[in-house]
């Protein structure tokens, strides 16, 4: 790195940092007072949290025929809210462990927040498939544990219990890697505290982290370890929610592309609710010179990427039953296109595919302002393309003396709100109390691509 | 290690790297590096060997694969066979999806704890350092003094050309 050429690309973070800087920057967040901002953040999201508090303890009392659910449609709003969370989570995983294996160093910017985002979101997600379950109290009977019934053991061969295990797994996985991550960043803070409660929670946060090579070494091994399973993982998490679906024999869910297309699509969703979040982190933090124009324009390049793949299976989709000849299949597209809720269809075509296409302009992806709109849409196209998927499979079936509609109770809708009010509430709750930005990844990627400051034999 | 070390204060990573190759190539043994951040290179510089941590995430990542598929046979097969829509009490490919969950699992969490037993970190220990800066800005490299090759005149010749901010001595250091 003896001279490097000119000219240089934009640095990863802006405004001339030392590694000081950074500690003293990222650490201002957590040691001011938090703004009004803040507090009318975290008082509407604890509203909300209230609010889906009261919808799911009515319906665990009452039962789930307070839900718009019938014979024909048996699955609609909560496991399209539990596979729309699902999706968000696994951004954070693409930006933590896959651009991680892939050396991309601009992630550390935007890598802690993105995985605080994961596992937040897989809360949320959790929500759901329990409280469907009718019985949420029996939820333990879905590990395989000996038990007085026999013992009987659960279904290995369901789709609903890999999928129990995807995501347990992924949690775990997930809450691992985020931790491991803030060991050395809660040293710093542990460092910086003032003797007292705070300085003795971070002395238990950061295990006796003291920033030894040795250590250093392990931790980088154990690092890229992490990463190398989480990869897999975030696939294979996803793979199985989408099997969820195409192992059944549902025209419109019986088909081979659903996971990467569900792959895609959670990737997709997941990036434009990172954008989202940033956008607004990065305003009302102070973090500009952090989370750079430049970082949201390579993000949204990533959106713009899956939002292709998105749009292809889309279209995939639609010349495979065109081409299959068999009518069932026809009929679930030609109905999903043109049917009753043709409408929700083309919100989500619209929003995945159309609207997307702008993030082509580097005048669109530099707009702070335009990428956060844009991204509000892709979340909005997201969820419907899930509801898509479950309701208009299901609510036309083989018999039309079957045939029915759907539209969700104030309950589901207010479980819904609820799971946003729990969402924003932890992430708040987040920024306020650990370090958003990983202060020593940042530290180390300074000089990424530069002459380092002084003429050392580097 | 030794009782007694001799600490270089640095400000620069690649000063740190620039000195810790001078300082081995002129036969000292350097107890510790701390540094703010993972310096890249900075292993190999020190001589360190590669951390062994990947050998436990491929055994137990294996072993808790192993352990799933048997578990999945004797449940599905064994112990109480159930027929589920006429397919085989062994489903073998069924069985993979789980079976790759617990072996990621596996996986990740030994070599978490493994990493954690290794480096000597637990809850509540308190930190053995030398300076708090070190989390902030300062990189440290402790030397050791009860060596052959320790000549206090080179020592503080090869640390001062590669920019040294100030040393220090410790003795009868806890680390």
């Amino acid at each position: 790195m003896a001279s490097a050429d000119w000219p240089l690309s934009a640095p990863l973070i802006a405004g001339d940092k030392t590694p000081g800087k950074v500690t003293g920057d990222i650490c201002a967040v957590l040691d001011s007072r938090p703004t009004s901002l803040w507090w009318g953040g975290l008082l509407l999201s604890l509203a909300l949290l209230l609010l889906g508090v009261v919808a799911i303890s009515y319906q665990v009392a009452t039962g789930i025929g307070t839900w718009g659910l019938n014979k024909t449609v048996g699955w609609a709003f909560d496991i399209t809210n539990f596979v729309f969370w699902i999706g968000i989570g696994h951004a954070g995983t693409l930006i933590s462990a896959v651009l991680f294996l892939l050396r991309q160093h601009w992630r550390t910017s935007v890598n802690r927040s993105a995985e605080a985002m994961t596992i937040f979101a897989v809360i949320c997600a959790g929500i759901f498939p329990v409280i469907h379950m009718g019985r949420p109290w029996l939820a333990f009977w879905m590990a395989p544990y000996p038990n007085d019934r026999g013992s009987l053991w659960v279904n290995f061969r369901s789709p609903l219990i890999w999928d129990f295990f995807a995501i347990s797994t992924y949690f775990t996985i997930s809450a691992t890697f985020w931790y491991i991550g803030m060991v050395p960043d809660f040293a710093t803070i542990r460092d910086r505290a003032e003797p007292g409660l705070r300085r003795d929670i971070f002395t238990v946060l950061s295990l006796g982290w003291d920033g030894s090579q040795m250590t250093w070494l392990r931790y980088e091994t154990l690092y890229k370890l992490l990463a190398g399973l989480a990869t897999p993982l975030v696939i294979s998490v996803h793979t199985i929610v989408s099997w969820d679906f195409a192992t059944s024999v549902i025209p419109g869910w019986h088909t081979t592309i659903f996971p990467p297309y569900f792959v895609a699509g959670a990737i997709f969703s997941g990036m434009a609710m990172v954008l989202t979040l940033m956008i607004v982190a990065r305003k009302t933090m102070g973090l500009e010179d952090y989370i750079t124009v430049g970082h949201i324009d390579k993000m949204c390049k990533v959106t713009l990427a899956t939002s292709l793949m998105v749009g292809l299976a889309y279209i995939t989709e639609l010349f495979v039953a065109l081409y299959s000849g068999n009518e069932y299949e026809q009929f679930a597209f030609f109905n999903r296109m043109a049917g009753p809720m043709a409408w929700a269809y083309w919100i989500m075509f619209s929003c995945n595919v159309f609207v997307p296409q702008l993030l082509w302009f580097r005048k669109v992806r530099t707009s702070v302002l335009m990428v956060f709109v844009l991204s509000i849409f892709v979340n909005i196209g997201m969820w419907f393309e899930r509801f898509v998927i479950i309701v208009t499979s299901l609510h036309r079936d083989y018999l039309p003396s079957s045939w029915s509609s759907y539209a969700p109770t104030w309950i589901e809708i207010a479980t819904l709100l609820g799971s946003f009010g729990l969402f924003f509430t932890c992430f708040l709750l987040f920024c306020r109390f650990a370090p958003v930005i990983a202060i020593s990844e940042v530290k180390g990627v300074l000089s990424v691509g530069r002459a380092k400051r002084k003429g050392g034999a580097a | 290690m030794s009782d007694r070390l001799l600490l270089g204060f640095f400000a620069e990573e690649d000063e740190v790297l620039s000195a810790t190759r001078a300082l081995r190539g002129s036969g000292l043994q350097i107890a510790d590096i701390y540094a703010p951040y993972a310096v890249h290179g900075l292993d190999k510089a020190m001589g360190l060997k590669p951390s062994r941590l990947p050998w436990i995430c491929f055994a137990l990542g294996l072993a808790g694969a192993a352990f799933k598929v048997w578990f999945e046979i004797w449940t599905s097969a064994e112990d109480w066979a159930i027929n589920v829509g006429g397919k085989p009490f062994n489903s073998l490919p069924a069985f993979v999806p789980v079976t790759f969950e617990v072996m990621v699992l596996c996986a990740g969490l030994s070599t978490v704890l493994a990493f954690l037993i290794a480096a000597r970190l637990y809850p509540g220990k308190k930190a053995p350092q030398f300076d708090a800066a070190v989390s902030d800005d300062q990189f440290i490299i402790a030397i050791e003094q009860n060596d052959a090759a320790f000549d206090p005149k080179l020592v503080a010749e090869l640390l001062s050309q590669h920019g040294v901010v100030r040393v220090e001595e410790r003795v009868g250091a806890s680390q």
